[in-house]
């Protein structure tokens, strides 16, 4: 009876573990958790500042993602935790195909100005926010 | 979405949810595949052209319920593409000619990717019954 109980918990034990290293689930798992975050962010952002001319969800979903992906990266941090939180939940937060569409729909409708200027300054900020991570991570290490 | 009843909001995140899962274990597929910079590359530009393909679509003949258009939208197509990797990869670019390729090959590629997409839904998009075979 005993032996049947232990293992029981045993073969519990490594089932669980046996979850927990599969890379697809965890980083399926963080894209689920992204793109849910990302749907709820850019509904708070047009319901705040509805803009129609600018396209300011993605923006700030890719700025506020780049910068959480150097944090995890600069960190140091490895192994599921970087495929859950760097690969899965910023990698699906932040979106191109969006950025890149709105963009083109921009520069369709006239504002060509505007369309150039929101390519240029979504890298920008990206950038910066990734440099200002490293900083952080640097600054937070001494 | 003008849905403002919790559940209906709710089934709404679920739906993306899944689409997220779906859409970011095809990236990580990719990645898998391909070295890191030409795997970010290809899945941004795959994934511009389809999303360009569901948007115009949307324009010109309109088949797909608004449902699903945002599972795949804001769900798969949206977690496929990614810019923080994008940005991580430019920030630690070794040589500046590096640094220039990978935003080259991003920016130009994904442009290309929404305008093909664009011309592919003008293309199939438009109910045409006389396709040009007629005299």
């Amino acid at each position: 009876m005993s032996v049947l109980l232990l293992e029981g918990i045993d073969m519990l034990g490594r089932t669980a573990a046996t979850i927990d290293l599969e890379p697809a689930h965890v980083v399926g798992t963080g894209g689920a958790i992204g793109a849910s975050l990302r749907y709820v962010t850019t509904q708070r952002v047009t319901e705040r500042l509805s803009s129609e001319r600018v396209p300011l969800a993605t923006f700030v979903v890719n700025v506020v993602g780049s910068f959480v992906l150097g944090l995890v990266v600069f960190a140091g941090v490895g192994g599921s935790t970087l495929r859950l939180v760097g690969t899965g939940i910023c990698g699906s937060f932040t979106t191109f195909s969006s950025f890149s569409v709105e963009t083109v729909r921009l520069y369709e409708r006239g504002d060509r100005t505007l369309a150039v200027a929101n390519a240029a300054v979504t890298l920008v900020c990206s950038l910066a926010a990734i440099g200002l991570a490293w900083l952080l991570v640097a600054v937070t290490a001494l | 979405m003008a849905d403002t009843h919790p559940l209906v909001r709710l089934e709404t995140v679920a739906l993306i949810a899944v689409g997220g899962f779906a859409g970011s274990n095809l990236r990580f597929f990719a990645m898998g595949l391909l070295p890191d910079v030409p795997s970010i590359v290809l899945v941004n530009a795959v994934g511009s052209a389809v999303l360009a393909f569901l948007v115009y679509e949307a324009d010109y003949a309109n088949r797909l319920t608004a449902r699903t258009r945002l599972v795949f939208t804001t769900g798969v197509l949206s977690s496929l593409t990614t810019y923080s990797t994008f940005a991580l990869q430019t920030a630690l670019a070794a040589r500046p000619l590096a640094l220039g390729g990978i935003v080259a090959a991003n920016y130009g590629l994904g442009l290309a990717g929404v305008l093909v997409g664009r011309l592919l839904a003008r293309r199939f998009g438009v109910p045409r019954p006389t396709g040009g075979e007629t005299a």
